[in-house]
């Protein structure tokens, strides 16, 4: 809220004969606004309408076809019969959210502080895999695990894997989320460690705080907004995805995407699969708005 | 409020310093000693090598040899978390996330001192900053953000307190007031203050010492007047206060006098005031020794030197005019005369300036011009 202040007293700070520019201003900013006003409308709020009200639909005697209703039992359904996958999703996108932090805090730190003339090209091989299709850099994670693969084959030597392999498991799917997701994870972490003054750094040194503990004290409090952005971009597409299901999981690590997606596509069971669909929505909305909460960052996002 | 827990009060002792980066030395072969207590002023223009100087003291930047003491023990290598030194940055470089009062009080923290309420407080009434501890640096002004910065190093006690430009960011007014203000905070805890500036009235104003950096080497070291009063070298005359320089060449000496013949004139002045005796060299003088009057005045004493000019400009700022009077050589020398009585001289007269021999100083010609 304190970022918002500013900007929204500077106009009533200027003169008062500059009302009329003031309200031209504000117009022109309404009219900027339609063509993204327009934009969701078409493309978010009717179908989700539409989406809602066929989540209430009940089925005809012909299969596929569904007639409106109200019928709220659709929802108990879907949860009863696809609890595992959201389970699951939630899951596998916590470990993968935990594991792209891991990962991309010392990168972008690296990039930001250390990276010096290479940090315009560090940046470009972060964003570089968007360049190859995302269904194709999946795929190639089949070959990277794949059964007789150097991966798979190093740590089965070490007796590390309980099911032998790591394709069509619970660890493919979390890698091939991790992986995917990554960039999301890195360029808010790097838009906000960029941000922080190097002095600040010095200045805790100067004022007796070891280097963890400048890190503790100061980097760290001053990169939660990324830390925020970054699992909130990473966290909520992974819990919907299923591509890295599909095409590394076993039938077994299937996630709500799955489920979705084959209600829509195979059982055309419209109903089932926009209840998920809103089921989904409803919980990644709550554990944002409780996370933000918790984070204590609301002025932040 | 005195310096009693933490470190005592010790002479800082920078041996044979240096520091290059890549070719570019910023940092020449410095030997110094800033005694204890002492409010310590490093003078000189951007670039001159005193901020490396001040970084390096404080463990920011490590030199490239030579060593830093700090009273008998060696820091050089010590780590800047652990040196008993505390700096207040050029921009400040408060922590944003933390209010006043814990901006404060981090020092303290990290040292894992347990009641920090009572001596923060103290600090902050210190700098009068009391109401204020809630607040986020970011809700202060200029001034009062580096009134926190000076009450989160000093809080520490340090054994040298390091002022990087403290006042650069703030304007005129307010840089006057928190000039008296640091002196007063001084004089208080008794700390030694290392002042880095580029401000050559500043430093005058607060330093003990004033020492005037150039190229990476302490032109001239000593109490603000000694130095405005007998420059010795070029630099120093025109970097701190202005200076009228003419060259010319000894001609002879008179008792415990030089004679300095220069385009035609001849000028006296005694010789522990000169670096050199004999040979080619600059005389100079400061403006405000200086008295103007006109040509076919009587009232010149016959000691005092004197060069005849043309009056090409007059400034009146109130309690004094600024004249710039064309020598007989062409050169441009400056003037203040106060405004004693009201009639000035105008453009174009034909003037004398005079002064008395003990003012003049005598100069190396600096190599290059």
């Amino acid at each position: 809220m304190p970022s918002l202040a500013p900007t929204l007293s500077s106009p009533s700070a200027g003169a008062p004969p500059a009302a009329s520019g003031v309200r031209r201003r504000t117009r022109t900013a309404y009219l900027l606004l339609i063509p993204g006003l327009l934009w969701l409308g078409i493309f978010f709020v009717i179908p989700l309408v539409s989406l809602f009200f066929t989540s209430l639909q009940a089925p005809t005697d012909k299969a596929g076809v569904y007639q409106p209703a109200l019928q709220v039992s659709n929802y108990l359904v879907a949860l009863q019969e696809y609890w595992p996958q959201f389970i699951r999703s939630f899951v596998y996108a916590g470990i993968a959210t935990v594991l792209a932090l891991v990962i991309a805090y010392p990168l972008a730190y690296f990039i930001a502080f250390r990276a010096g003339k290479w940090k315009a090209l560090m940046l470009v091989l972060v964003v570089a895999p968007f360049f190859a299709s995302f269904l194709l850099r999946t795929y190639a994670w089949r070959t990277i695990l794949s059964d007789e693969g150097a991966i798979t084959t190093f740590f089965n030597a070490l007796h590390l894997l309980p099911q032998g392999r790591i394709l069509n498991t619970p660890i493919a799917v979390v890698l091939g989320l991790t992986y995917n997701f990554l960039p999301f994870m890195i360029l808010p972490l790097f838009a906000a460690l960029d941000k922080i003054d190097p002095r600040l750094i010095e200045a805790s040194k100067d004022l007796y705080a070891k280097p963890s503990t400048a890190f503790r004290k100061v980097i760290w409090p001053l990169s939660l907004p990324g830390v925020v952005a970054g699992t909130l971009l990473t966290f909520i597409p992974a819990a919907g995805d299923y591509i890295n299901a599909t095409l590394l999981g076993a039938p077994g690590d299937r996630m709500v995407g799955n489920a979705i997606q084959t209600n829509f596509l195979q059982f055309r069971d419209y109903p089932t699969a926009s209840a998920l669909s809103f089921i989904l929505m409803a919980i990644i909305l709550t554990l944002v708005f409780v996370y933000i909460r918790r984070a204590g960052t609301e002025d932040l996002v | 409020m005195t310096v009693a827990q933490g470190s005592e009060v010790q002479d800082l002792n920078l041996v044979d310093l240096v520091k290059s980066f890549g070719d570019f030395v910023a940092v020449d072969d410095l030997t110094l000693t800033i005694p204890a207590g002492s409010f310590f002023a490093l003078l000189g223009p951007s670039g001159c090598g005193k901020t490396t100087t001040l970084r390096m003291v404080a463990g920011l930047e490590e030199p490239t040899s030579g060593r830093i003491m700090l009273g008998t023990q060696d820091i050089t290598d010590e780590k800047p978390y652990k040196r008993q030194v505390n700096t207040v940055f050029q921009s400040y470089a408060l922590f944003p996330h933390l209010d006043i009062f814990e901006n404060v009080a981090f020092g303290l923290r990290r040292r894992g001192v347990k009641n920090v309420d009572a001596q923060v407080n103290d600090m902050l009434e210190l700098v009068e900053l009391g109401p204020m501890a809630r607040r986020k640096p970011a809700q202060l002004s200029g001034g009062q953000q580096q009134r926190v910065a000076v009450a989160r190093a000093l809080i520490n006690h340090p054994g040298v307190l390091l002022l990087d430009e403290p006042l650069g960011a703030l304007d005129l007014k307010l840089r006057r007031q928190m000039q008296i203000e640091l002196k007063r905070i001084q004089d208080e805890v008794g700390t030694t203050f290392v002042h880095v500036t580029h401000d050559q009235e500043e430093a005058m104003t607060m330093a003990d010492t004033v020492a005037v950096m150039n190229k990476g080497r302490i032109e001239q070291m000593g109490p603000p007047v000694d130095i405005y009063d007998l420059p010795r070298t070029a630099f120093v005359a025109n970097f701190l206060g202005q200076s009228n320089l003419a060259q010319g060449s000894v001609s002879g000496t008179s008792g415990d006098n030089l004679v300095v013949s220069s385009s035609g004139a001849s000028f006296t002045l005694p010789s522990e005031r000169s670096v050199r005796q004999d040979g080619d060299l600059l005389i100079g003088v400061r403006p405000e020794k200086l008295a103007i009057d006109a040509a076919d005045a009587d009232t010149v004493p016959d000691r005092h030197n004197r060069l005849s000019g043309k009056v090409t400009d007059a400034s009146f700022t109130g309690v004094s005019t600024q004249y710039l009077v064309m020598t007989t050589w062409g050169d441009e020398w400056i003037i203040f005369e106060q405004n004693r009585s009201a009639d000035l001289h105008q453009l174009g007269d034909e003037v004398v300036i005079h002064w008395a021999p003990e003012h003049t100083f005598g100069l190396e010609i600096p190599a290059g011009g």
